[in-house]
């Protein structure tokens, strides 16, 4: 498997730690319920399709970045910067 | 007066030559991080390049050659072989000293280097002058291309007995499989 980082291009997938899905990046405020903190923290999809996930490209530039891929395929189909990402 | 006699990361340990290729420690002299500020790596580069003669490199590569600029993460680059010079624009740290630097000549250098790195090697993907980050065994390090045979990689100092141990590895089962085609 490799991902398309944005900045190093195309890299193994050993180069990188996989965190979670992008909702990481959808923090709540601080003082919203606890419904959405809950969902924050623990509630994912298991989509059969198309997902977002946040990598960390640890081993080369250093970048976490965005990527998105297809469960069912294995197909990657891009990856952005997550600091240009709106989950 | 104390003299104190310096000791490099690899003494030693180097030089070697096992089958085709060579491994030589590269004394880099003085090196510098530079991490511009946000908003300050244009400012930055010319300060440098008016400087030291290299501005500040794009991604994933190396410019000059003594003193020469190598990109080496998100935002960061070396400067090495040359004092750093007064960038308000930027923070910068000594690292001289803090990497072993080794260099790999010879016909099988590419094929050594791919028995410890997921990196792209190919002469048409990974050219003279570019650089990466990547995973050297278990270590980060970098793996910059120098010449058609010629790399030099790079770990943090504390990690030059592994480094060395990897590529001897690695350079001697390219020799043995290369005396049991014979």
């Amino acid at each position: 498997m490799r991902l398309p980082c944005p900045i190093c291009g195309e890299r193994d997938r050993r180069e990188f730690y996989y965190q979670g899905h992008a909702t990481l990046l959808d923090r709540p405020a601080a003082d919203a319920d606890a419904g959405a903190w809950d969902d924050y923290v623990h509630n994912r999809d298991n989509p059969a399709g198309e997902t977002r996930d946040l990598w960390h490209h640890e081993a080369g530039c250093g970048a976490w970045i965005v990527v998105t891929r297809n469960t069912v395929t294995h197909e990657v189909l891009g990856a952005v910067l997550a600091e240009k990402a709106k989950s | 007066m104390v003299n104190l006699i310096a000791k490099t990361p690899c003494a030693g340990l180097l030089p070697k030559t096992i089958g085709t290729v060579t491994v030589t420690e590269v004394n880099a002299g003085q090196m510098t991080l530079l991490a511009p500020h946000r908003g300050q790596k244009k400012a930055v580069s010319d300060a440098l390049k008016s400087a030291v003669g290299v501005g500040f490199p794009a991604p994933n590569r190396c410019l000059g050659t003594a003193p020469r600029a190598m990109w080496c993460g998100q935002e960061q680059a070396l400067l090495i072989g040359a004092a750093c010079p007064e960038l308000a624009g930027a923070a910068c740290v000594d690292h001289s000293d803090a990497w072993a630097i080794v260099q790999i000549d010879g016909a099988d250098a590419v094929a050594v280097l791919a028995r410890l790195t997921p990196l792209d090697l190919r002469a048409t993907e990974f050219k003279r002058g570019h650089t990466a980050r990547t995973l050297i065994g278990h270590m980060t390090g970098g793996i910059t291309r120098l010449g058609a045979h010629s790399f030099e990689v790079m770990v943090m100092r504390s990690m030059a007995g592994t480094l060395v141990h990897d590529l001897t590895q690695a350079a001697e089962n390219m020799a043995a499989r290369a005396l049991q085609g014979r």
